[in-house]
């Protein structure tokens, strides 16, 4: 077998997201060095807060103010930070119940090593330099010598300067994407300015691009077929809005395509050809550009519109 | 109410990396062998569900790929989760409840390996307070570990113990990807080893569902669904009681369980201490057969694990190696989603 492609992805999102008015004076107090929770109907303090009662599903607005000091509920030493933890040296993922709050907030501990850390053991919050109204406003905790604080949260209106609506959480993934064996060989073929599909060996239809099924018969294609070069407009479309980077002027056509030999159409656009006379039945042949690994556009070849018949199955 | 039961059973061998194949085609073979089981054709389907992740694959709508495997056309009645398999089985076993259908086919799959599992099942957690810390799957499994340990509920050599006794069961398994003596290792998080955690990896599996005489008719010993339930816990990790799993015994009140004893349990348990916490839960008596399969810590295939949980429990009943068995999945950090099924064979 031939070597699968492989080539790295990466999806990158700068997710937006709205906050409610409990995560708003929240995030909002992290930039203040405040920490808030809120009291739920049977009286705890949960820190974080959230907008409803995870028990009684009642709203919750009642915020207090909590210590930044607290004592560790649970943890567990991370020996390699991962990229995007809170610190870049080996550290304690803790849960930590802060003085005065009834819940555990995760977060990240600074200490020496796995030795220097126990269930129990009391910590404070390290703020970060530079706050912007997010969880990572707590840099981190680190060990804290003194006692528990045995004073009630106090109330608080929730309200500051200048509050956060919303916070933008970036996220990134990496893959090493692989397309598999079918879409391989098209890929590679169109490399060479060939096209080729799978042949089903039930239906006996030609997929381009094939994808290794059959979606009729659900069972691989495996027989190769080199189908065009050239093809039939099945169906098009007129595209008036410029694309972001897209060197393209418009309008331009975009259509479906059914290669001679191809049961299935595919993609492209059309140029050579005003917009406004690209029509259903138009012969079409790909053209390369130098060093492309796939047809730049189709253009017309000047033959005669194939019939309707001939195509029907395929719009 | 109406019986419906597990007929067909098929998985994949679970393996580190499958470059060479698509999802369909890590699919497909699965597919056919599930429906060779029973004689079935995909047009004599009545309801297709399927259970995946855009996350693992890095791209939207991944499942539409793998529709092609089952014949997908002309139309057919098709449903998918962004979960497991064992919630796919779920929709698929309401469905035939309203009589709506005599037959399901449902299947799952898995490729972790185009990226970092550990990174991607991040994205699932609590985008505001918790995602943007990017504590990963394993660390979170670990502060559950250390809770359980401060509890006195469990030790490491214990936690070695369910190790060793799962990759031990696994040698009996040809599609386990982890089996036989396997060292515990170093510190992944500590207090969690190497060994305790899951092998990441591929693969797939299917199930036929059918409803009463259907069910006797492509079977010769249906596996019974008596009751299936699934819960959720509160969202916020410092909220729960980590030693504890209240979701899933209530789900397993919900679907009977605690009617009579069960013989065998299939528990999606992907870190060893994880099977501490359902043991308790289940309140599963010593001498019941836990993961004969080997369990996630053998394969642990993400949003196929589950799944194949039920399908080995329903495999011991085909073969007559157990008359009541109990599989349960999860999904999420730290057990946040449990389902549990209650599988019986016909008296013998």
């Amino acid at each position: 077998m031939p070597e699968v492609l492989k080539a790295p992805l990466v999806v990158e999102f700068p997710f937006t997201r709205s906050l409610g008015p409990v995560q708003s004076a929240f995030l909002t107090g992290l930039r203040e060095r405040t920490v808030l929770g809120v009291k739920t109907t049977d009286g705890l303090v949960m820190v974080p807060p959230v907008e409803y009662d995870p028990v009684t599903a009642d709203e919750l607005r009642d915020l207090v103010e909590v210590e930044p000091t607290g004592t560790v509920t649970t943890w567990a030493w991370n020996p390699e930070p991962r990229r995007g933890q809170p610190l870049d040296t080996p550290f304690a993922w803790v849960l930590v119940k802060l003085d005065g709050a009834d819940t555990g907030l995760l977060h990240a501990l600074d200490a020496a090593g796995p030795d220097a850390v126990t269930t129990g053991m009391r910590v404070r919050v390290r703020w970060a330099a530079e706050r912007t109204g997010a969880i990572t406003d707590i840099a981190c905790f680190e060990p804290y010598e003194g006692a528990a604080a045995h004073t009630e949260p106090t109330a608080h209106d929730g309200q500051f300067d200048d509050a956060v609506s919303g916070i933008v959480a970036a996220a990134r993934l990496d893959y090493v994407y692989s397309p598999g064996r079918a879409q391989t060989a098209y890929i590679n073929a169109l490399a060479d300015r060939r096209t080729v599909g799978e042949r089903c060996p039930s239906c006996r239809k030609v997929y381009v691009p094939p994808r290794g099924a059959c979606p009729t018969c659900g069972v691989a294609t495996t027989d190769r077929v080199e189908v065009g070069p050239a093809g039939t407009v099945t169906t098009f479309c007129i595209v008036n809005v410029k694309a972001k980077n897209l060197d393209i002027e418009l309008p331009y056509v975009y259509a479906h395509i059914a290669l001679d030999g191809a049961d299935l159409a595919l993609h492209g656009r059309i140029a050579g050809i005003p917009y406004d006379q690209v029509r259903m039945g138009l012969r079409v042949e790909p053209v390369w550009t130098e060093g492309g690994r796939y047809p730049d556009h189709y253009r017309p070849t000047g033959e005669p519109d194939a019939d309707y018949d001939t195509y029907k199955e395929l719009v | 109410m109406r019986e419906v039961a597990i007929v067909a059973f098929a998985q994949s061998d679970h393996l580190r990396t499958t470059d060479e194949l698509s999802e369909v085609d890590m699919v497909m073979p699965v597919l056919h062998q599930v429906l060779a089981q029973t004689g079935l054709k995909t047009s004599d389907i009545g309801f297709t569900c399927s259970g995946s992740s855009d996350y693992l694959a890095g791209r939207a709508f991944s499942f539409t790929m793998t529709l092609d495997g089952v014949g997908a056309w002309p139309p057919i009645s098709e449903s998918h989760v962004e979960m497991d398999g064992a919630w796919a089985m779920y929709e698929a076993w309401v469905k035939l409840l309203t009589g709506e259908v005599d037959t399901a086919l449902v299947y799952s799959y898995g490729k972790s390996s185009p990226g970092s599992v550990r990174d991607v099942l991040t994205r699932q957690l609590d985008p505001y307070y918790v995602a943007p810390l990017w504590p990963d799957s394993v660390a979170l499994a670990a502060l559950q570990a250390q809770a359980l340990i401060d509890a006195g509920e469990t030790d490491e050599p214990a936690l070695a113990g369910i190790a060793a006794r799962s990759r031990e069961s696994a040698s009996a398994n040809s599609h386990a990807q982890v089996k036989g003596s396997v060292p515990q290792g170093d510190y992944e998080v500590q207090p969690l080893r190497k060994g305790d955690c899951p092998p990441v990896g591929d693969g797939a599996v299917a199930v036929i569902l059918a409803a009463g005489d259907k069910a006797r008719e492509l079977c010769e010993r249906p596996a019974w669904i008596r009751g299936m339930d699934h819960r959720i816990e509160a969202h916020s990790l410092g909220v729960r009681d980590l030693t504890d799993s209240p979701s899933t015994r209530l789900a397993a009140e919900r679907a009977g369980a605690f009617e009579r004893p069960v013989d065998t349990a299939e528990l999606h348990a992907p870190f060893t201490s994880q099977e501490v916490v359902l043991r308790k839960a289940l309140q599963l008596a010593d001498d019941v057969t836990v993961n004969p399969s080997g369990g996630a810590l053998a394969a642990n295939p993400i949003m196929a694990a589950g799944l194949l949980r039920i399908g080995e429990a329903a495999a011991r009943i085909h073969r007559g190696e157990s008359d009541r068995a109990l599989a349960h999945a999860t999904s999420g950090p730290c057990l946040q989603q449990n389902l549990v099924a209650v599988l019986e064979g016909d008296a013998r």
